[in-house]
């Protein structure tokens, strides 16, 4: 169990585990997409591409994503900055700030509906101010944006703790003495933030940020909760696939098409954000 | 928000800065954490608000800010034949998950982090890839597997499959956390007569043990989060998630927002449990 035996025997378990339970359903998934009736076929991909609602369907996800994930990385970071700048209530605040890592999407969605629904309490403050004489729908077939921005405030509300909680653990490996050196040659504290956090915060912004945009191209329950069917989005129109036009060929090859957007991302931040190994702390 | 946080920053340049400027900075830094723990609870506080009203009220327009202490739509929600069995499913597929994604998941991202070997890219990149897949679907072929080896609607089976979406991110959570931690202080330790495990458990660990506390409520969350494979998967043993969605498709408003309700006050339960952890995470406390 010497040398060359240890990181093969350490990767065993997760290995076989994702054979099992990630490569040999995701063969079957590819298998569907690429055939219709035991026979490969481009088709399912023609369909899905054909459909009136696929523009629609990708230009809202995309959309959603470039909107929602700088905002939560600019927020994350202030919060984890705050957070370790604080010097009493920082425990509250980190524990404030983490609440949303443990509310579910479904939660999540269910939240804002409160809030955006017509007899909602931002209807009621409107209300209230005499901005309004009625209740407004927000979230009908006609509100297309205010469901987009509904959608993406709760996901931005849900899922930034994510990324901070990752950015908060990155920036406590930090060696203090940096900061102390800093401080010393009379650097501010947005220099020392820009040259020393950033900078040594590399492998955690990659991680937190991959996570991130994948995680955004399968915003799901969310949508669901808020927009129904007036907001369609890519994971929302692969379930119609499958369960209301029953259809799993065609569902397989839009999961296929969601994949590659994933992994066309993955690969592009691993190469812009790359950590060489002598750079690491 | 972020301009804020800049000036504060700025106000406190050192030599420069004047006491009332620190004092302005201070002023500023406190402001931005109220607003953002407003932003955070004030959804949550709504939602308890609804939860805590009686149906009329929930329905009714204009609404109140404060709750009427109305157990009505609470009690219907809670009579509602499963929801306590479902609750418990719930917490007892996630603890599985969790187990099981840090079991797997934390050799792996030591082995990364600290090994250069053939195939190394292969396994990231086939980490990566998981993630990047949408579960949903692998739960269906998944669904046959099942039904053949008997694992269908059962918590363990649901575990795995949450354990599929669960593991990548203990992997690359463990990766980046080990990888922070310099190698020189095993070496180290290895130098003074420690063998590997011995450097690993004294060392290593220790410093490690919070990051992985932290990727721990994220397996959690994700499996308590996880709504479709939960439905797909479960039948009599729905999880609170599946069984909410499946139940609340055509209810009423105070339905849905107890239901809601039902899902979060756990969660604030287990992030408070885990704080302790998520506190020493960032490790400031200590230097």
């Amino acid at each position: 169990m010497h040398g060359k035996a240890l990181p093969y025997l350490l990767l065993m378990p997760a290995t076989l585990f994702l054979c099992i339970f990630f490569l040999y359903p995701f063969a079957l998934v590819a298998f569907e997409a690429f055939t219709r009736d035991g026979a490969f076929t481009l088709d399912n991909f023609r369909t899905m591409a054909g459909s009136w609602k696929f523009p629609v369907t990708v230009r809202n996800t995309l959309l959603l994503a470039a909107v929602v994930v700088p905002i939560q990385l600019v927020m994350a970071l202030l919060m984890a900055s705050v957070v370790s700048r604080l010097e009493t209530g920082r425990s509250a605040a980190l524990y404030i700030f983490a609440i949303p890592l443990g509310i579910s999407d479904l939660a999540a969605g269910l939240i804002w509906l409160a809030i955006f629904e017509q007899s909602g309490f931002l209807n009621t403050l409107l209300s209230n101010l005499g901005v309004i004489d009625r209740p407004i729908m927000f979230l009908g077939y006609q509100g297309k944006l205010t469901i987009f921005i509904a959608v993406a405030l709760a996901e931005i509300w849900r899922a930034t703790a994510i990324m901070m909680v990752i950015l908060v653990a990155g920036m406590g490996l930090i060696p203090r003495e940096y900061y102390e050196a800093a401080e010393v040659f009379g650097a501010s504290p947005w220099e020392r933030f820009v040259r020393i956090t950033l900078p040594l915060l590399r492998p955690s912004l990659q991680t937190a940020i991959i996570l991130r945009v994948i995680l955004a191209f399968e915003v799901f329950a969310v949508v669901a909760a808020l927009g129904g069917t007036n907001l369609p989005v890519l994971m929302g129109e692969t379930y119609n696939w499958q369960f209301a036009l029953q259809d799993r060929n065609v569902a397989a090859a839009m999961a296929l098409l969601i994949l590659a957007i994933s992994i066309g991302f993955t690969l592009f931040f691993l190469r812009v954000l790359r950590v060489p190994q002598e750079a690491r702390i | 928000m972020t301009g804020a946080d800049m000036s504060t920053v700025a106000a406190e340049a050192p030599g420069a800065a004047t006491v009332d400027a620190r004092k302005a900075g201070d002023w500023l830094l406190v402001a931005t954490v109220i607003l953002l723990c407003v932003w955070v609870l004030l959804p949550i506080y709504l939602l308890i608000v609804n939860a805590l009203s009686s149906p009329e009220e929930v329905t009714a327009f204009p609404k109140r800010f404060f709750p009427s202490f109305d157990v009505g739509s609470l009690s219907f929600f809670i009579n509602f034949a499963g929801v306590a069995k479902a609750l418990w499913n719930s917490v007892l597929v996630a603890t599985l998950t969790m187990i099981l994604s840090i079991g797997f998941g934390a050799p792996a991202g030591y082995a990364l982090s600290r090994f250069d070997f053939r195939g190394k890219g292969t396994f990231r990149f086939l980490v990566l890839m998981t993630r990047a897949f949408p579960l949903p679907l692998l739960a269906l072929p998944l669904a046959v597997m099942f039904i053949r080896t008997g694992l269908d609607d059962t918590a363990i089976g649901l575990a795995l499959v949450h354990t599929t979406l669960a593991l990548p991110f203990a992997v690359l959570i463990t990766f980046s956390l080990f990888s922070g931690i310099p190698v020189e202080l095993e070496e180290a330790a290895w130098t003074l007569g420690c063998t590997r495990l011995q450097a690993f458990r004294k060392v290593i660990l220790p410093l490690a043990l919070p990051g992985i506390a932290a990727s721990a409520v994220f397996a959690f969350t994700i499996s308590w989060n996880e709504v479709f494979a939960a439905a797909v998967l479960t039948i009599e043993n729905r999880t609170l998630t599946a069984f909410l969605l499946q139940s609340l498709g055509e209810s009423p408003l105070y339905l849905k927002f107890a239901g809601g309700a039902a899902l979060v006050v756990p969660a604030l339960i287990f992030i408070f449990a885990v704080r302790k952890y998520l506190f020493s995470m960032w490790g400031i406390a200590n230097r």
